[in-house]
């Protein structure tokens, strides 16, 4: 049936999640638009309507008129005034499309005022003269008990139609997540793909010569905003990746000279070591229940993988070869975890149950592979490739298909997307003066772009979708 | 002052360094030579040549041949001239058998983050256990890997990574 109300939605307990509205906002009135027959047909109906090609659509981004979204009166509130922040959110929902590859926003010389009432009154006769095959709309309120809420609405221009509309409640502080969640409903009713535009990059800000670089850990939303600072660069910090809750990260730390890795409360913001031995331990990463943290320890010059309960405790021994093996990944459901070895000369991929049974070596193309990360859609295993080159690469999980994404001197360290559309990954420099800068291409090796931090960035973890 | 004067004679290299710069011997030492105070003596033997206290990082990397030694690529063997390095390494700590080392292991950046870790931690362990197999007893060596973190070299060419596939012994106190 063709929804009149916002869509309900189960209300989450960490503070930090957004509510969404079950009530139709008042006003403005229900559509009028709809054609009656058309009124009837369900919103996701796609026979004849718009789709975005994901494999195809960077060739063709799609136009999509995204105006200044309106308020229904005036508030200051501590993230800004209602109508400044309705013209910014049009502006992240714009970005977070254009930055996907996928659409081509109208320029603002394009867009026309839109009023509160034309919210879900569009007037198509306009947008039909522009060049836009979809349209955005959407409102900001601020509520009595201070609160912020944000709607969110779809339309196919040339059916004159709306396709999904949306509501978000949201604390002020986190206000830039509703243009996020906006952005996420269109693209993934758009796509079909799963949301990613909600989301957080940890990684390890680096700036001063390449001999003494200073590195902290830094966290920011997945388009650069909201960035901060978690560490203070009096210790070399390295490979920082959030647990699945979000509320934790794990890293490695030089801290006292004892190189080992660290559970980092991102509430408290106070690190505790993860095992409590003299051993060098590195390359940790949690596995999707959280329950576990994978990691690479080198005891006597031999490294192998181990996993340890989260709450701390006895780890235990995965791999137990004479080679490096390090650089452990789970598969979605946590049943597998893919690795790399030097056991057999070089560095090579390899696949084993999550218990460390079954271990197979599924890279055999020429040149080295490393850092492999399983896509949190479990199709794909990424990559670093080295053959004169590093290069990001996918491969099928059995080790087939393999696909190179990019081709520059030094490109390390991929991380996926949330909805496995997107890596992420950094790109070093040569020379004294090459610093590493962070990246992101899409799956299909087309729409490379650098991210702009405060300062140089390495090591970027792609956080999971915020609830 | 008594403390005082302990902590002097057996305090840390830079505290009797500063304090020997400052301070005429009553006796004068012997013309510096390549070879160390004789064997045993450490700190309470009083200062040599240009103020170098002998079992210091200091009089270790004027007595070796090198306080480091070279890999080759991807390498974490001890090559023919890493092994005279190490003799002479060993040589002296058995002349100072109270120093403790850490010996750090790096690497060149042509490797990826988490592989380098390893390999540092590879080549350093390589050298504690050539060194060990020369007399030196593991108690008083540990290891430090630091990747490709700390390169010596910043070039992005084969002469700069050569540099820095190393392993460096470091004396401490």
């Amino acid at each position: 049936m063709f929804r009149k109300t916002l869509t309900l939605a189960l209300l989450l307990g960490a503070a930090a999640a957004m509510a969404q509205e079950p009530a139709a906002p008042t006003p403005p009135p229900a559509p009028q638009t709809a054609a009656p027959g058309q009124a009837s047909l369900p919103a996701d109906d796609q026979a004849g309507g718009l789709i975005v090609d994901v494999e195809g659509g960077t060739s063709q981004p799609t136009p999509i008129a995204i105006p200044v979204m309106p308020t229904p009166a005036v508030v200051q509130t501590p993230a800004g005034a209602t109508d400044t922040l309705g013209r910014q959110l049009s502006e992240i929902v714009a970005n977070d499309l254009r930055n996907s590859g996928l659409f081509t926003p109208l320029s603002p010389g394009q867009l026309r005022a839109v009023s509160f009432p034309e919210v879900t009154a569009p007037a198509f006769d306009y947008w039909r003269g522009t060049s836009a095959q979809a349209l955005v709309q959407g409102y900001i309120r601020a509520n009595a008990d201070g609160t912020l809420t944000v709607g969110c609405y779809l339309y196919d221009v040339s059916a004159q139609r709306e396709l999904v509309r949306q509501g978000f409640v949201v604390p002020p502080a986190d206000w830039r997540r509703a243009g996020h969640k906006c952005a996420d409903t269109v693209y993934s009713r758009l796509t079909g793909e799963k949301p990613y535009f909600d989301s957080r990059v940890v990684y390890v800000s680096e700036t001063g010569p390449k001999g003494k670089r200073v590195k902290r850990l830094a966290i920011m939303d997945q388009d650069g905003a909201n960035h901060r600072f978690l560490t203070n660069g009096q210790s070399i910090v390295l490979t920082p990746r959030f647990a699945p809750n979000q509320q934790s990260i794990v890293y490695m730390s030089y801290e006292n000279d004892r190189p080992s890795i660290y559970f980092y409360d991102l509430g408290s913001g106070r690190p505790r070591r993860v095992v409590q031995n003299a051993n060098l331990t590195f390359a940790p990463r949690f596995s999707p229940d959280g329950r576990w943290i994978l990691f690479s320890m080198a005891v006597g010059g031999n490294t192998d993988i181990y996993r340890v309960s989260s709450q701390g405790g006895t780890p235990q021994r995965l791999t137990n070869s004479p080679g490096i093996d390090t650089g452990g990944s789970y598969s979605p459901d946590g049943s597998r975890i893919v690795f790399e070895s030097d056991r057999s000369g070089g560095q090579q991929i390899y696949t084993m149950n999550a218990d460390g049974s079954n271990q197979q070596r599924i890279s055999f193309g020429g040149g080295r592979y490393a850092t492999p990360v399983w896509s949190p859609r479990g199709d794909l295993i990424a990559f670093t490739k080295l053959a004169g080159n590093f290069r990001i690469g996918v491969m099928s999980p059995s080790g087939g298909g393999e696909k190179l994404l990019t081709n520059s001197w030094s490109d390390e360290g991929p991380s996926w997307s949330p909805n496995g559309r997107v890596i992420t990954f950094y790109r070093s420099g040569r020379g004294a003066g090459g610093a590493a800068q962070l990246w992101m291409v899409d799956l299909t090796g087309v729409n490379e772009r650098r991210i702009p931090t405060p300062l140089g960035g390495s090591d970027p973890a792609w956080g999971p979708l915020r609830p | 002052m008594t403390r005082l004067k302990t902590a002097i004679l057996i305090g840390t290299a830079a505290l009797t360094l500063t304090a020997c710069a400052k301070k005429r011997p009553a006796v004068l030492p012997p013309a510096p030579t390549e070879t160390p105070a004789t064997t045993g003596q450490t700190g309470p033997g009083g200062p040599i040549g240009n103020g170098v206290v002998p079992g210091s990082d200091a009089d270790f990397q004027r007595s070796v041949t090198s306080n480091t030694i070279h890999f080759g690529l991807d390498q974490y063997d001890i090559d023919p001239q890493a092994r005279a390095i190490l003799d002479s390494q060993a040589d002296w700590l058995q002349r100072n058998p109270n120093v403790r080392i850490t010996i750090e292991g790096h690497c060149d950046e042509r490797g990826t983050r988490e592989y380098n870790l390893a390999l540092g931690d590879r080549r350093a362990n390589a050298t504690k256990n050539y060194l060990a197999a020369k007399g030196v007893a593991p108690s008083r060596m540990t290891t430090i890997s630091y990747g490709s973190e700390r390169p010596i070299a910043l070039g992005s060419d084969e002469a700069a990574y050569a540099q820095n596939r190393r392993a460096v012994t470091i004396v401490l106190n």
